[in-house]
């Protein structure tokens, strides 16, 4: 399988790696760049563990080729803490327990941050839209809700 | 000396404190280690190749080209594992009766279910392996799959060493039942149940790292597993190994449910990989694969009837169970238990005089099932809830009274139930009281009824129930499986003051670090931070069975509390001797030891320093010992049963068939919680698989038992948006077995659920003249149907 030279920035660095054509960004950043933090959880765009962020829009990391990502701009969850962009979303969702495994919550708060990015006091109701594509098989998503909620009045 | 649990006004007191779980950061920043994080020196990927068809034949299997291929480092069929691994079969001697066929790590002559493994490729990478996979050559000749549930009973045996497909039967007759319903003022109402095969779906998929070091002659496995030790056995008995030359490590699992808790076939066969290619195979099931192999559960059809009085008591409750189990029981806790667990359950809550049941359980061609969270719960209280609805709605009573007035009375313990279950205390009264006022049942009437007069169809569904929570060893251990129950932590005092724990219960996100840091730091009067919990290891950890049915807190946290019990008496015993002071005149407090006047008097970081440094200044001959280990199971009751009621309140779009949820309630007694954040998260999650299960959860098959929902978009679990608030109120009836009393609260929300929302659909439609929507899910389609509007 021939492997393509790919540059891009991801986490604010800049990325200079190879992967074979068929890699998807999902699987670029967890086994090249060893990100591990975006999860796998359905490979079908359904579940929303892999969201991340591309050129400022969360994005399922396992619909997107990476080499479609030549020259953009990724984000995942280890980037997001180190800049402590995501902190209130974390802080909350620590303090209401909206997390129970854990798999799906990197995804979650990529997502949120996208929500609290385009409304500033969303309702309970536009949170449970915003977030129906990521799922939680651990919780009722009821503390999930909460805890958006609870960040976006931070 | 210690204080009372309830006492939360002394310093660092966690009993009934909502603390944030200690792992919880960690997994917000990404930092988890789940099992496909983990990546070993000469690492290969395992890619399996499954059968395309229910019931076939093997022929012959090529796999010359998918071996010559470059970066392949073995192809591996049932017969390069026979020498290696021996097969198992899937029965308990408890169950009588109950038989199956031996079952290898790949299937042998014969594939029995679409999915079931043939062949395992390990390549350096998961791409190549499939590729590989995608290479074998199997010639097939397709058979005829089995058909559906009771008529399986009657075709040939798949297995025909055994004669039929009648894998295990069981019969109750508790007397009464037939002369109960001939009686002439008895109110009968029957149905039909059926609920829909579903599975867990845990986000994280099954995943498993095999690591055979031949260097060693050992076996360590990373595996994302509820019951390491289990697995310990498991591996040590088919594999020929010692158990100390196996070591099962679980580190952050993602998601469980009781999927994570069987023997798999492809799990076993990436270890045996590993033993022959002496390198370390990793395992991660992709999501197709998962649809395919992890155990499905609750294919029931259930008739019952249900004999009431004129003045509303119960007289007399039938049911006759078909379930289908797939090709083979699973190993080692069997496929017979969910069934069985299904006619012991149904009508207990309620004072019933009459009980009979039988449970007929059929091989499939299907994915085999197993226990999947709340085993037999929602099945028993869909059917027992459901006959209640109907008999209020027969007897003209409303349908809250006529279960106030049949459930067990508070004041009626220790109570057995017709089928044998012994409850040591129960508060099934109180707890529908409360649910009752938190929803204000009155008020939601009025809403109902000022609903419908505006043309829109809300219903008001109500379910009790009781949970089976805590078993010893009367589930498992006596029918022969390798399946400990009870559970040991070590309570170790560092030299500084602080405390490590290891445990051998397990945490798949339900907070069980939190729960036994808590119990620890109550116990010693110390910050929880300063508590570190080690579990699922099997070297790092005491011996026991894990996190299953609702075990870790009620049986892990006793056995936690007691080891930091024996620990204060060992700390107070060294300060004793060093203060020449008599150590029942001291106690812990707040990282202190302080005498009986409650002043400090010496620091737990000087207990730790002369204990471990300087053992020269303490009286001669006394030995500090500060690593305590003990072990804990209940011994009076086999389980703990814990209880509940729940409500639903929806409203049905008669022209679409779309359910949409308005709320649901839920009043729960695990008897002591221990940290209410943990457990009111951990209910709401029980709840929505329950929804799920009511609204959306299927596994369909075709007539040649092809599975139809093989991928997240067709296997339909809840989202966000489609769940409502879930209130969840307490009651507290702590068992008195152990000085902690809780109980388990793992699967009260997936047991009451379906019920709740099935009979609030049936409230919703009533004035409409539907007929009763019995089956699970309850889709748009067939609301539709039920309105004759299909």
């Amino acid at each position: 399988m021939s492997e393509t030279i790919l540059r891009l920035t991801v986490n604010g660095e800049a990325v200079e790696a190879t992967a074979p054509a068929r890699t998807h960004l999902i699987d670029f950043l967890r086994e090249r760049l060893e990100l591990t933090g975006s999860h796998a959880g359905c490979e079908h765009g359904v579940c929303g563990a892999c969201t991340v962020r591309v050129n400022g829009d969360a994005v399922r990391g396992c619909l997107v080729l990476a080499a479609a990502c030549e020259g953009a701009e990724v984000w995942t969850i280890e980037g997001l803490t180190a800049t402590g962009e995501v902190a209130a979303l974390q802080e909350a969702f620590r303090e209401r327990n909206a997390l129970q495994c854990g798999f799906c919550t990197p995804g979650m708060i990529v997502a949120a941050a996208e929500l609290l990015r385009d409304v500033k006091s969303p309702t309970r109701e536009e949170i449970r839209d915003h977030m129906s594509g990521n799922y939680c098989r651990c919780t009722g998503y009821h503390a999930i809700v909460d805890a958006i909620e609870t960040a976006s009045r931070a | 000396m210690d204080n009372p649990l309830s006492d939360l006004d002394r310093p660092n007191s966690y009993i009934g404190r909502s603390v944030p779980r200690p792992n919880a950061a960690r997994l917000l920043a990404g930092q988890g280690r789940y099992v496909d994080d983990l990546r070993l020196p000469r690492m290969l990927h395992a890619a399996f190749l499954r059968s395309p068809f229910a019931h076939a034949r093997i022929v012959s299997v090529d796999t010359a080209a998918a071996r010559a291929m470059q970066g392949v480092a073995g192809v591996f069929t049932r017969a390069d594992m026979d020498g290696v691994c021996t097969p198992w079969v899937g029965t308990l001697a408890h169950f009588t009766g109950l038989k199956s066929a031996p079952q290898g790590p790949l299937a042998g002559e014969r594939a029995t279910w679409q999915g079931e493994p043939v062949a395992i490729v390990c390549a350096r990478s998961r791409a190549e392996a499939e590729d590989a996979a995608a290479l074998i050559d199997i010639e097939w000749e397709e058979l005829e799959p089995l058909p559906p549930l009771a008529a399986a009973l009657e075709a040939a045996p798949l297995h025909p060493e055994l004669r039929d497909n009648l894998a295990f039967t069981r019969a109750v007759d508790v007397g009464g039942a037939d002369s109960a319903f001939a009686l002439e003022d008895s109110v009968v109402v029957e149905a039909a149940f059926r609920t829909g095969r579903h599975t867990g779906v845990t986000l994280e998929p099954r995943a498993i790292l095999a690591d055979w070091q031949p260097g060693e002659e050992k076996l360590t496995v990373h595996h994302s597993f509820q019951a390491p030790h289990m697995m310990r056995e498991v591996l040590s008995k088919h594999l020929a190994l010692p158990e100390a030359a196996v070591r099962v490590v679980c580190g952050d699992v993602g998601g469980s449910f009781g999927i994570k808790v069987h023997i798999y076939p492809d799990e076993i066969a990436t270890c045996v990989a590993s033993r022959l290619l002496g390198r370390p195979v990793k395992f991660i099931a992709d999501r197709l694969e998962s649809f395919t192999s992890d155990i499905h559960c609750r294919d029931h059809e259930v008739a019952a009837r249900l004999a009431v009085g004129p003045d509303g008591r119960l007289r007399a409750l039938e049911m006759d169970d078909v379930t289908g189990i797939g090709p083979y029981s699973v190993y080692p806790r069997t496929s017979a238990v969910e069934g069985n667990q299904v006619v012991n359950l149904t009508g207990s809550w309620y004072a019933l005089p009459a009980y009979k049941a039988r449970l007929r359980v059929a091989f499939q061609t299907r994915t085999p099932t197993c226990q999947y969270r709340a085993v037999g719960h929602p099945v028993a209280v869909a059917v027992t809830e459901g006959l209640m609805d109907l008999a209020a709605e027969r007897l003209g009573m409303d349908p809250a009274a006529l279960r106030r007035l049949n459930l067990i009375p508070d004041d009626a313990y220790p109570h057995t139930s017709p089928a044998g279950l012994r409850f040591e205390a129960l508060s099934l009264q109180k707890s529908f009281d409360k649910l009752l006022a938190m929803m204000d049942y009155d008020a939601l009437r009025r809403d109902q009824a000022e609903a419908r007069s505006r043309g829109v169809y809300r219903g008001i569904g109500l379910a009790s129930f009781v949970e089976l929570t805590n078993p010893g060893p009367a589930f498992y251990g006596i029918g022969g499986a390798p399946i400990s129950a009870q559970d040991g932590t070590m309570v170790r005092l560092d030299p500084g003051g602080s405390v490590t724990v290891s445990s051998s219960v397990t945490e798949q996100g339900q907070g069980t670090e939190a729960v036994l840091a808590q119990v620890v730091a109550h116990q010693l009067s110390i910050p929880v931070k300063d508590v570190r919990v080690v579990t699922g290891d099997t070297e790092r950890t005491p011996y026991g069975g894990g996190t299953w049915a609702s075990r870790g807190a009620g049986i892990g946290g006793e056995s936690a509390l007691q080891a930091a019990r024996a620990l204060k008496a060992n700390i107070l015993a060294l300060a004793g001797a060093v203060m020449q002071a008599d150590p029942s005149d001291l106690d812990l407090r707040d990282g202190q030891v302080v005498d009986a006047a409650g002043a400090p008097r010496m620091a737990m970081a000087e207990v730790g320093r002369l204990g471990y440094f300087r053992v020269d200044l303490l009286p001669p001959g006394f030995q500090p010992e500060f690593s305590v280990i003990r072990h804990w199971l209940p011994r009076q009751y086999p389980f703990a049963f814990t209880n509940g009621a729940q409500a639903s309140y929806l409203e049905v779009d008669p022209d679409t068939g779309f359910v949409k949820l308005l709320g649901h309630w839920v009043v729960e007694d695990c008897g002591t919680v221990i940290n209410p954040l943990l457990v009111d998260e951990q209910v709401r999650g029980g709840v929505v698989q329950g929804i799920g299960a009511a609204l959306l959860e299927e596994c369909l098959y075709d007539e040649r038992d092809n599975l139809l929902t093989g991928s997240m978009a067709d296997y339909l679990v809840p989202m966000m948006g489609e769940m409502p608030d879930i209130a969840v109120g307490h009651v507290e009836t702590p068992t008195k077995e152990s000085v902690l009393g809780a109980k388990g609260a793992g699967e009260a929300g997936t047991a009451g659920a379906p019920a709740a929302v099935m009979n609030a659909i049936n409230d919703a439609l009533r004035p409409l003249g539907a007929a009763k929507i019995q089956q699970q899910p309850a889709t748009p389609e067939r609301i539709l149907r039920a309105l004759g509007k299909v």
